[in-house]
């Protein structure tokens, strides 16, 4: 008896001998990248710097992620703890990264460096999350975050507040320049998890109307250093 | 006349008849219009990102094989395993024999309608295991024992007030008219039930053959969730969500999210390349993803329609079609419902048994303009049509089109008839028209004409 495999393959080779024409297009779009090809029609995500963080200002605006703009580390170190005493934050997980731990270490509340004991339970009971981010996409507001920048995979979504800790420079213009980055930084050894992030989980299943905080983080915060 | 046909004549007739409903899912869809119409203006060229979209998905599904097996090796080399599927019975077969082998006692999933085609949840169940949908949507069908009215969309015909009697029926919670309070139960309610589950079975939306990563798209964080605490994370795809590069997603999700959802991007698209690795501290142990062919390959092999796999399910057709909004999804009883479920389900089931769905059209084209990736969706309607009519023509299809192309080759023919059929019709009007009985149920025969077209055309004075 043949395996499933090769029939699903024999009967894949058996259809494609007859040929499909290209679809009709409007352009004639010559197969090249994607996001190349595609740039010009695409949301603009800024041609400049500037550009780019106004773009993503924007954005998270419409999306209700709160962005926090801070000059240094010390300031961001501050606002995080503003935060957490504003909120009552009494449970506070965070990933353990250099950008992080004075971040951690400012906070009055009880801190736990995720990554290294890892407990769903306990992680369950955390009020926030900190992480750090690969990068910011301007054109769309999200935010990738990946299981090496952010404590794994569950850090990021398991705790009522997801706040994300990253440098202005982080800020690239679009999907496609965000894509090629983690490609380049990680190669054939990407993390297990990559996820792009826009704005807080949200539902409109009941009536499409719109509520935050579906399973995930209620509350998106990224506080942009520099 | 095939069972599924007279069920859905029986519904179509109900649904369309009730009016309450039909202006709550129209209120409903309200809001969708606003948003997708200021997402799409935010694209420079909306119709060129269509192009691009459109070649992303032929480029793939034309090369199939090529792209599958490139897929399956990166998919591996992660860490993952690939399991093949020619048809339902085997993927159920495949992913009861993982649950089996790790001993598995509860399952969480997260949205997956090639779940619903293969009727995965009733198989669990019969085997023992608790299985819970977390997608909010899905989770109020479970509760309901209802299939999905909409497949991004599940339950956006129930009322808050049924949702609120639901949850005090099943997790007896106090009755509320709060949305997001009924959000917040079932939040509370799925919590726990993530961290106890052995296994998360989740869908695909793409499958990346340059990196052998799978992309999912959801809003809630559920599935997130599903494949990040259990200890087994399989995945249930159809051979035809791969795409070649990583950098194709660039187009494709913005527009899977605006199109279908009237987002810039839905809130988590997550790639997954395998289970936890070496250094990271949570995620799955094994990863596996089933790829089903279920009858895919018969459309690929149909090279007209072959373009019905670049779906990327993102609902914009059932939103804009005006069959949909008024009979409803649950009518159609198909998996996939609106124009594109119009198309496939034929092809997937028969068309013998599945050919009233290409009438289930105004053959008004709204479909096809919504389409992300260009599918010619109501040209495919006509497609089955002629193509049922040649498999086997029934007798009216014999009968009519002999005396159709007796009569139209006849002008004088065509004439008297036309003549009698004026002088005729006050009388037509009183008696009961065979095939038209539904029809003048509800509408009025218009007034003859005293001249036919062809006198008007004659003696027009231009
Ligand atoms: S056929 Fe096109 S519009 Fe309909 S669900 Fe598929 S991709 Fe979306």
């Amino acid at each position: 008896m043949s395996d499933a495999r090769s029939d699903i393959f024999a009967r894949i080779r058996e259809a494609l001998k007859v040929k499909a024409p290209k679809p009709h297009l409007k352009t004639d779009a010559n197969p090249g990248k994607t996001s190349e090809v595609a740039k010009p029609w695409l949301p603009d995500g800024g041609e400049t710097a500037d550009a780019s963080l106004a773009i993503l200002s924007e954005q998270l605006a419409k999306l209700k992620a709160v962005l926090i703009r801070v000059p240094d580390q010390a300031a961001a170190v501050k606002a995080v703890a503003e935060l957490a005493s504003s909120k009552n934050w009494k449970k506070v997980a965070y990933h353990g990264h250099d950008l992080l731990r004075p971040v951690a270490s400012g906070l009055s509340c009880e801190t736990w460096e995720a990554d290294a004991t890892f407990d769903k339970q306990r992680l369950e009971g955390c009020d926030a999350g900190i992480t750090t981010c690969e990068s910011i996409v301007a054109q769309l507001g999200a935010i990738l975050v990946s299981s090496a920048t952010s404590g794994g995979r569950a850090l990021s979504v398991l705790p009522h507040v997801h706040v994300v800790v990253a440098e202005a420079s982080q800020v690239v213009p679009d999907l496609g320049s965000a894509l090629a980055l983690a490609k380049a930084r990680h190669g054939d050894q990407m993390p297990s998890m990559l996820s792009f992030i826009t704005g807080p989980s949200r539902t409109g299943d009941i009536e499409r109307i719109l509520v935050l905080g579906a399973h995930g983080p209620k509350e998106l915060y990224l506080v942009l250093v520099g | 006349m095939s069972d599924s046909k007279a069920i859905f004549l029986k519904d179509a007739a109900v649904n369309a008849a009730d009016g309450d409903q039909r202006a709550f899912i129209r209120k409903a869809l309200g809001g969708y219009y606003t948003n997708r119409d200021l997402q799409k203006a935010r694209y420079r060229d909306w119709e060129r990102a269509r192009d691009a979209a459109s070649l992303a998905k032929w480029s793939a599904v034309n090369d199939l094989a090529n792209v599958l097996e490139k897929f399956t090796a990166n998919f591996e080399r992660n860490g993952g395993v690939v399991h093949w599927a020619r048809d339902a019975a085997e993927a159920r077969a495949i992913i009861l024999k993982i649950a089996e082998d790790a001993k598995a006692k509860a399952i969480v999933k997260s949205k997956c309608m090639t779940s619903e085609e293969i009727h995965l949840n009733d198989a669990l169940e019969k085997a023992g295991y608790g299985v819970v949908e977390s997608d909010l949507g899905e989770f109020i069908q479970q509760l309901r024992g209802e299939a999905p009215y909409h497949f991004v969309f599940p339950c956006m015909h129930v009322k808050r007030e049924a949702i609120s009697e639901l949850f005090t029926k099943h997790l007896g919670t106090a009755p509320t008219d709060s949305p997001e309070e009924l959000t917040m139960i079932a939040r509370r309610h799925l919590r726990q039930l993530y961290v106890d589950a052995d296994i998360g079975i989740t869908g695909a939306n793409f499958l990346v053959a340059e990196t052998g990563q799978i992309s999912i798209t959801e809003n809630e964080g559920n599935a997130r969730l599903t494949a990040a605490l259990p200890r087994i994370h399989i995945a249930l795809s159809g051979i035809e969500k791969v795409v070649n590069k990583l950098d194709d997603l660039s187009v494709l999700l913005p527009m899977l999210a605006t199109a279908g959802a009237g987002q810039p991007m839905t809130c988590y698209n997550t790639l997954y390349s395998g289970p936890r690795k070496k250094g990271e501290c949570d995620g799955p142990e094994e990863f596996h993803i089933v790829l089903l062919d279920n009858a895919r390959t018969r459309l690929l092999a149909d090279p007209e329609q072959r373009d019905a796999l670049h779906c990327i399910r993102c609902g914009a057709c059932l939103n804009v079609c005006p069959i949909f909004k008024n009979i409803g999804g649950l009518a159609y009883g198909t998996t996939y419902q609106g124009p594109i479920g119009s198309v496939i389900t034929p092809h997937l089931r028969g068309l013998k048994q599945w050919n009233h769905l290409s009438g289930a059209s105004s053959l008004c084209g709204a479909c096809t303009d919504a389409c992300p990736v260009r599918i010619d969706l109501h040209h495919h309607l006509l497609h089955n049509r002629r193509n049922a009519a040649k498999e086997s023509p029934t007798l009216f299809d014999r009968v009519f089109h002999h005396g159709f192309n007796f009569v139209i080759k006849r002008p004088w023919l065509f004439a008297t008839g036309g003549r009698i059929f004026r002088a005729t019709l006050p009388l037509l009007q009183k008696l009961p028209l065979p095939y038209m009985g539904a029809g003048m149920k509800t509408r009025d025969l218009p007034k003859a004409p005293s001249q036919s077209f062809r006198d008007q055309w004659k003696h027009q004075n231009v």
